[in-house]
Formats: C-alpha cells, sequence, structure tokens
C-alpha cells in the first residue's frame, strides 16, 4: 500500500534527517514507529501524509510515485489516510461534531447523509454527551478521542497516530490503544509512533526503529 | 447559595447544548447551509467593509455624478438646439425692414422651422440695457437686428443646414448662428468630465482590488492552521478558496450596499434640498451646475457599482487564496 525506497530528506543545506529509509506498510498491518526524541519520527509522518516531499528516494503510495503528483491528486490520497496529531489539530470556533465531520463536508457530501453516522462514531469514542460542545471546552483525553474520530470518520486505508497516547493517563491510553486495535481488526492498516514502551509492550506488532535518521524494522 | 449559583450555571450550559443540538437537528432536516469552516472573527472584516464601503462611495459617487452631468448637457444642449438666430448686420444701402421680412418668410417657408419672428427695437434695447443703460434710442446706433427662429419637434440637422443656405442665397446680408460653437463646447465638457470620471472609477477599482488581495493574505495567513487541517483530511484548494470567496462575497455585498446606499442618498439630498432650504445658498448652487438630480440610469449604474464591487472583491480573494495556498504547499 505504501513503499519507501532508499528515502532521504534534508531541510534546506542542512545534514540529512532520514536516510536512506526503506520499508513498506502493507494491507491490514498494524506497526509501531519509535525511537528517541528528534530521531525523525515526526518527519517520517510528515512525508508519510504528504506534507514533506523527500529529497532522494522514492515513495509510492496506493501505487502512485508521489514526486509526480499534483495538488489535486495529493488531496485524493489523503482522504484515503487518516492523521490523529499530536496536537490535535482540532479546529476551536467549531464543535465536536463538526470538528468529526470536517473530513467528510470537505467531499462536498450532504450533511443528511452522514449526520448518523458521525453520531455514531461519536458515541463509539465516549464523546456523545460532548457532540455540541467546543474543543477548548473538553479534556485533553477527550480532544483525542475527537481527533481519532475525525480521523477514521471517512473511513481510511491507513491510520497515522503521532504520540496519540501522549497526553493521556495509562488507563485511557489503554482505552485507545484498544480502540486502534478493534480499527485494525476491521481492516484499516495502523502506524502509531510514540516512545511509550509500556504501550507498544501491550500489543504484539512489528516495530519500525528510528535513529539517527536510520530506519530498523523488527518484525 | 454558591451551589445554587453553579447549578443555575450548569442548568445554562446544559440548555445552550441541547438548543445546539435542536438547531442542528432542525437544519439537518431542512438542509439549511451550514457554518462557515473559516469564522469571520479570524478575518478584519469590519475594517475591510468600511474600506469596500468608502470605495462603492467613491466609485458610486463618480458615477452618479457623470450621469448628473450628462443629464444636464442633454437638458442643455436640447435647450439650446431648439433655438437659432439670424442676425442681421447693418449695411450702406441695406432696407433693414425689407431684409428682416425676407428673413422671417425665408425661415417660414423652412420644414422643421415652427415660428419666426422679428425681434422689436425695445427688446433689442432691453438686452442691451445691462450695458449701455436705459432710455437708449435704437435707432440711432448702428445695430444688429435679430430673427427668433424655434425648431419645431420635426426639425433635423438637415433645417438648419437648409435654412443657411436659403438664406445665403435670398438674403445676403443676413447670418445664421445655430450655437454649434457653444454645443460643440458643452459636449466637449461632456466628454471630458466623462474621461475624467471613468479614471476615477478606474483608480478607485485598482484600489479595491489592492485592499482586497492584502485583507485576503491576511485573513489566509491569520487562519493558516485551518487551511492546514482543511489540507490534511482531504480538502481541494477549490473547496478552500470556496469557503474564502463566500465570506469575501458578504464583505463585498455589505461594503458595497452601505458605500452604495450612501452614495444614493447623497445624490437625494442634494436634489432635494434646494426644494426645503429655498434660500440664497440653494439657489446659487442652482445657479452654478443646474438641479443635481439622478435619473434611472444614474441609479442604475450606482447598483451596477454595487454589484461589481462584490464581484470583484469574491473573484479577487478567490484568486488569492489559490495563489496562497499554492505558495504553501
Amino acid at each position: 500500500m505504501v513503499r519507501f525506497e532508499n528515502v532521504g530528506l534534508r531541510y534546506g543545506m542542512g545534514p540529512e534527517v532520514l536516510r536512506d529509509v526503506t520499508f513498506g506498510i502493507p494491507r491490514h498491518s498494524f506497526q509501531f514507529l519509535t525511537g528517541p526524541s528528534g530521531a525523525g519520527k515526526t518527519t517520517l509522518l510528515r512525508l508519510l501524509f504528504l506534507s514533506l516531499r523527500p529529497t532522494r528516494g522514492l515513495i509510492t503510495m496506493f501505487g502512485r510515485d508521489v514526486s509526480t503528483i499534483g495538488p489535486d491528486e495529493v488531496a485524493a490520497l489523503r482522504r484515503r489516510i487518516g492523521i490523529v496529531f499530536q496536537d490535535f489539530r482540532l479546529l476551536d470556533h467549531m464543535t465536536t461534531y463538526e470538528n468529526v465531520a470536517l473530513p467528510l463536508r470537505v467531499q462536498g457530501l450532504e450533511e443528511a447523509s452522514y449526520a448518523a453516522e458521525v453520531r455514531e462514531l461519536l458515541h463509539w469514542v465516549g464523546l456523545g454527551e460532548h457532540m455540541h460542545v467546543l474543543p477548548p471546552v473538553l479534556s485533553g483525553g477527550e480532544k483525542q478521542r475527537a481527533a481519532i474520530a475525525r480521523a477514521l470518520i471517512s473511513r481510511p486505508e491507513i491510520l497515522l497516530a503521532d504520540e496519540p497516547t501522549g497526553n493521556v493517563d495509562p488507563r485511557l491510553a489503554r482505552r485507545l490503544l484498544r480502540l486502534f486495535v478493534e480499527l485494525h481488526k476491521t481492516g484499516t492498516s495502523v502506524l502509531i509512533a510514540t516512545h511509550d514502551i509500556a504501550l507498544m509492550d501491550q500489543f504484539d506488532a512489528r516495530r519500525l526503529v528510528i535513529q539517527d535518521g536510520r530506519l530498523r524494522v523488527y518484525e | 447559595m454558591a451551589n445554587a449559583t453553579h447549578a443555575a450555571e450548569e442548568d445554562a450550559v446544559h440548555l445552550a447544548v441541547l438548543d445546539e443540538a435542536e438547531a442542528r437537528e432542525e437544519r439537518v432536516r431542512r438542509r439549511k447551509p451550514r457554518d462557515p469552516i473559516v469564522p469571520g472573527a479570524t478575518i478584519a472584516g469590519s475594517a475591510l467593509v468600511a474600506v469596500v464601503a468608502i470605495m462603492t462611495f467613491l466609485a458610486a459617487f463618480t458615477i452618479g455624478s457623470v450621469a448628473s452631468v450628462r443629464g444636464m448637457m442633454v437638458e442643455w444642449t436640447a435647450d439650446i438646439a431648439r433655438e437659432t438666430t439670424i442676425q442681421i448686420r447693418p449695411a450702406d444701402g441695406l432696407d433693414m425692414e425689407a431684409a428682416l421680412a425676407k428673413s422671417v418668410e425665408v425661415a417660414q417657408a423652412t420644414a422643421g422651422v415652427s415660428a419666426a419672428r422679428t425681434m422689436q427695437p425695445a427688446e433689442t434695447a432691453a438686452l442691451l440695457e445691462p450695458w449701455l443703460g436705459a432710455g437708449l434710442d435704437v435707432a440711432s446706433l448702428p445695430l444688429p437686428r435679430m430673427v427668433v427662429v424655434s425648431l419645431g419637434p420635426d426639425a433635423t440637422p438637415e433645417t438648419v443646414a437648409k435654412l443657411r443656405s436659403e438664406l445665403a442665397e435670398q438674403v445676403p446680408s443676413a447670418s445664421l448662428d445655430d450655437h454649434r460653437q457653444w454645443t460643440e463646447r458643452l459636449s466637449g465638457t461632456a466628454r471630458t468630465v466623462m474621461v475624467i470620471g471613468l479614471a476615477v472609477l478606474a483608480l478607485v477599482s485598482a484600489a479595491t482590488i489592492l485592499s482586497v488581495v492584502f485583507a485576503t493574505r491576511a485573513a489566509v495567513a491569520a487562519a493558516r492552521s485551518i487551511v492546514e487541517v482543511l489540507h490534511f483530511v482531504g480538502a481541494h484548494d477549490s473547496f478552500i478558496a470556496a469557503e474564502f470567496q463566500q465570506h469575501f462575497l458578504h464583505v463585498g455585498l455589505k461594503g458595497g450596499a452601505i458605500g452604495g446606499g450612501a452614495a444614493m442618498g447623497t445624490f437625494f439630498l442634494f436634489s432635494t434640498l434646494p426644494k426645503w432650504m429655498d434660500g440664497g445658498a440653494a439657489r446659487a448652487t442652482d445657479t452654478l451646475v443646474g438641479s443635481v438630480s439622478l435619473d434611472l440610469y444614474g441609479y442604475g449604474g450606482i447598483l451596477g457599482a454595487v454589484v461589481l464591487v462584490a464581484l470583484v472583491t469574491s473573484v479577487t480573494s478567490r484568486v488569492t487564496v489559490y495563489r496562497t495556498l499554492r505558495r504553501i504547499s
């Protein structure tokens, strides 16, 4: 589904942040991306959700070479990817419901066609009671779940999550992990970037370890 | 007491949430438009509305002034063109009365002329009174005499030409003054006013476009985080541009309506004020520029300016958002 081959990336004239990164994300897979802070996890995630282009090497996503695609195709590919940001990136002036419905709204769908689905998903992530409040009112964990719901609403083929348990207590972290595992069971590929070893120990999955810009894969 | 207050506050919050939920259900049912994704608050909206209003006012005022001047020109030219004068200069051996009678005869025989009459010596004296004083003996002075020729509604430009050639043939001492010089000067002035008006309109349009470009750039910069989120959830640039365009169309329409309305109000005031005041100042204005009033073309032009400004605002913002998005990505 996603393939990196000898990918290298440098910012401007600086040193290479990623070197010779080669790996793939198969369909229906579950993997953790880990490594020390500053090792290049976030950079790798940015390459995965097409906000950066590699300075060398080849990235193919859903069979397309990302270096040759235009803005409209980038948007089309992003609709197949769900992203959960570490800082949530919820829009503060829109309610939880509106935030979660956003990916469907930008596709130009009628609200009547997805309203029930959005409500159901919000209940599933435990935010049924907070559907019509603005994000600033939500707690860290609630914001995290809202961000996850937004990433899931358009049924992406891959879910990328950047430190999804970084702002929550261990009990909620376990609940969120269960949410990701359930999602994986429904057929979505999941990649969770984290440096929480305790979290990774709870679920036996492939690990992509990044250190000094190089990536090793532990199956 | 504190607990009661707290409970009341919680109830209020709960009610507000319920209201929001009910409003949403109602909206989904009626398929009403949703809240804007780009919040108005992130955009310096009121300042831009003021700028657009001022620009529209200037544009509308220019259009109104040009329309008003054009109307006055047409009125004056028509008044002048309805009358021509035959002038007979005294000369040795000329029978003035016979020449006058012949001129009247020639004029009356010309198709398109409704009336022709000799201006009596007393009338000529009255015309000269401000310069030469009362009690003037016109007969003792070698003054030219005039025949006033009124043109009928069926008069054409050929009428004057024909009259001129007939006079040249039959009354050689007569000359026809059709005020051509005066009307040409008037239409020249009208053209100049139009050109100045168009130049002002071009300047105002350029200033409006530049203001909107800056405002849109600032708005996109202010809403950068929103734009990023929209990109990450798979929004096309056209969707994001349409969201901004919708906002700026509202700004344009609001500013345009305020500016255009103010300009119309000003013209309405100008046209009715002299009647209310009926004083020296009003009469002076009237004398100076005639009655300032707008015809349907003027009001149509102002409405056109309002629509144009709104469209320019909206299209400019769309183009600017597209360019900014291309730069970001």
